[in-house]
């Protein structure tokens, strides 16, 4: 899977959880950019790209992240692994 | 659809349901919400669960009332780590049931703390239910913990509950979290944290039954798909989410069901479809030697595994019926003649087998069982029948079968449509009370004499007060009965209770017996004296298996007796119309009370008891229950 479809997934998930249908999750974006984005629906945002791209995050992989470009780089480096 | 929905499996999936979603959001209020009422009933992962909630509380109060019957459910989460992301799943769970769920979330950790001040957020919600959802971590995860404190602190809690809010309480069981230092022979360590977990387990359960708490079994139900697919010990430091989001529409629908049981509201009676459900191939085609059943063949031995699952469920009080497309005497000649057929024609209290079309059906059997339409679960093995009931009677329960059948019995127990409370005697017995019933009809058929079919009956009234041994039925008869049932009132067992000390009150429970056998409880009433000294019928209702043998009459003679033995001097009944009980319209005029006035279709009525007489009844009133 190259960057453009894992934004492509991550456009359908972000659209879900925080129930928005004109969010873009562009490489700069955070939570503080959104405010639906709460501890709650980090969770259930976490688990939603678990989920999909059937992959498991470590613990420490989620207290490093700050925005979505950081997200996809870990992302793209655990779907190379499989 | 991502994996985690495999968990909802006996709901059926369906492809466009982001699309369903939008559409249904943008008609009118109640088309809407009929709508997502549908959408709650397919097989939906915890991220639609949470989106459909979010569309669902949208809904006004106005359009609530007009989709579901019955007031809301009012509960409470009282826990010890983080219960947000279970509350969408336990709304759906409930709205999949028809049940509108209000939720109170205490603060984080304090539920000692807001079950004891009478000034917190708790008190002043009202719970109809309180849900006790304690961690592991909390209750035996430290190094010094014990069970029995452990056990006093859940103990401490239900007191109360019981003391300052009246409301029933669900116990969740503890998560086995901990993993085994010894091994096989854990139990052996009494302190290792995962031998604590079983023993407070225990502990719970044994005292639930006697404070009258319902259990949610966590445990059990986690343990079916597995405790790392509920518990992942990341997110806990994370987030001290015991439980795992992806599972939460799972839980939710556990916690949605038993709301449903406490209303009342579970399925009643098991439809079976015959070719290809209750055996292998068809009948009509196959004959008695081709069709598939029994032993020594796997087919025919996962067929009646089936059989005797639907068997088990008839002895607990579940009604069984069949609906087949059939000629009768094919369909019939299994249950008479096949060596391995486990059900008989006894165990199936209604047998419909002819080539109408399957709604048209199960209408009637609803209708000869005199029980409403979705009390039903329609178990068939054909995709096309199972939506066309989805499409023609929503209110069925249609389980999403499995193609193998040895995956029916746990499609239909994983659904949880009969979920029960406790189990009672009559439950035991409803299959021979339907039995019976069907002989009473012959009986009458054969006697055009209504006087004379009534007094061969030997009928016998017994009547009592409301006893701790009769509670749980007749909590579930207040719950269950929408018929004959003046006022449609229902009440929780707590509330029942007060009643029971209420010195004013009049509460009756009556069982009728005849030559055929006992009909167990099959009247209540509940009644309280007022100001004016005249006895407010707050609930009349009766059971409509014996409708039609005086047994309305013979109820009054004997709360004429009791009333006037409290020193009433006049009844007063009120009818209070719903969507299901136009039957007893004119209750009260037909017994002689008159009117007082009407108000909103709603009737008052009133009889002196100055010059009461008894009227006559072909039956023997007798004091006493047993």
């Amino acid at each position: 899977m190259n960057t453009d479809q894992i934004y492509s997934q991550l456009t359908d998930i972000f659209r879900d959880v925080f129930e928005d249908q004109t969010i873009v999750p562009a490489p700069t974006l955070s939570a503080k950019d959104v405010p639906e984005w709460d501890s709650l629906n980090h969770i259930n945002l976490i688990v939603a790209i678990e989920a999909r791209f059937k992959i498991k995050f470590k613990t420490a992989e989620l207290e490093s992240l700050r925005d979505v470009g950081q997200l996809v780089d870990v992302i793209t480096k655990k779907l190379n692994k499989t | 659809l991502s994996e985690s929905s495999i968990h909802l499996a006996w709901l059926p999936p369906k492809a466009d349901w982001a699309a369903a979603l939008e559409g249904a959001r943008k008609s009118a209020p109640e088309e809407a919400l009929r709508a997502f009422l549908g959408l709650a009933n397919c097989r939906l992962d915890f991220a639609q669960t949470t989106r459909l909630d979010r569309a669902v509380q949208q809904t006004p109060d106005a359009a609530r009332k007009k989709v579901l019957s019955g007031r809301p459910l009012r509960l409470a989460l009282l826990g010890s780590c983080t219960l947000t992301h279970l509350i969408p799943g336990i709304r759906v769970g409930g709205l999949r049931r028809g049940l509108w769920v209000e939720i109170y979330e205490a603060p984080y950790g304090m539920y000692r703390q807001e079950l004891q001040d009478p000034s917190s957020g708790l008190h002043a919600f009202k719970p109809d239910v309180v849900l006790l959802s304690l961690d592991a971590q909390h209750l035996v995860g430290a190094a010094d913990a014990s069970v029995d404190e452990a056990f006093g602190t859940i103990k401490d809690c239900w007191s109360l509950a019981k003391q300052s809010l009246g409301c029933t309480i669900l116990q969740q069981t503890v998560l086995p979290v901990f993993h085994p230092l010894l091994g096989n022979n854990e139990h052996r360590h009494i302190h290792s944290p995962a031998t604590r977990v079983r023993v407070l387990n225990e502990q719970i359960r044994q005292a639930a039954d006697a404070q009258g708490v319902e259990i949610l079994a966590l445990d059990a139900f986690a343990c079916v798909d597995g405790i790392a697919e509920w518990h992942d010990e990341a997110l806990w430091h994370r987030s001290k989410q015991e439980i795992h989001p992806r599972v939460s529409h799972v839980f939710g629908d556990q916690v949605g069901r038993l709301l449903a049981a406490i209303r009342g509201r579970s399925s009643k009676c098991l439809v079976l479809d015959l070719d290809n459900t209750l055996w292998g191939g068809v009948i009509g085609d196959d004959g008695m030697a081709g069709i598939a059943l029994g032993q020594g063949n796997a087919v025919g031995e996962a067929h009646l595994a089936f059989q005797r699952y639907a068997l088990e469920l008839s002895r607990r009080g579940v009604i069984l019926a069949v609906c087949s497309k059939n000629d009768e005497a094919n369909a019939l000649e299994p249950f008479e003649r096949h060596p391995e057929m486990l059900l008989r024609k006894q165990d199936i209290a209604c047998f419909v087998a002819n080539w109408d079309d399957k709604a048209t059906n199960l209408r009637r059997i609803a209708q000869r069982l005199n029980i409403g339409l979705d009390s039903l679960v329609f178990a068939d093995d054909n995709p096309f029948e199972r939506d066309l009931i989805r499409q023609e009677l929503p209110e069925v329960g249609v389980p999403e079968l499995p193609e193998d059948p040895a995956g029916y019995a746990a499609c239909i127990a994983a659904a949880g449509y009969f979920e029960s409370l406790a189990i009672t005697t009559e439950d035991q017995e409803r299959t021979s009370q339907y039995r019976a019933n069907a002989e009473r009809e012959q009986l009458r058929e054969s006697v055009t004499d209504m006087a004379a079919y009534l007094g061969g009956l030997r009928m016998e009234l017994r009547c009592a007060p409301f006893d701790e041994i009769g509670l749980p039925r007749i909590v579930q008869l207040i719950n269950k009965t929408n018929q004959f049932n003046l006022t449609t009132r229902r009440y929780t067992q707590p509330e029942v209770s007060a009643v029971m000390a209420d010195s004013r009150a009049l509460h009756l429970q009556l069982r009728l017996l005849d030559r055929f056998g006992d009909n167990g409880i099959i009247a209540l009433i509940i009644g309280r004296l007022n100001t004016q000294q005249e006895l407010e019928i707050d609930t009349w209702l009766m059971s409509c298996r014996v409708l039609g043998r005086q047994v309305e009459a013979a109820t009054l003679n004997v709360i004429g007796r009791r009333a006037r033995q409290m020193g009433a001097k006049a009844l007063l009944g009120s009818y209070i119309p719903s969507a299901k009980n136009a039957m007893v319209k004119e209750h009260y005029p037909k017994l002689g009370f008159t009117l007082l006035r009407t108000e909103n279709e709603q009737t008052s009525w009133r009889l002196p008891l100055e010059g009461f007489e008894e009227a006559p009844v072909l039956m023997n009133i007798v004091e006493g229950i047993s």
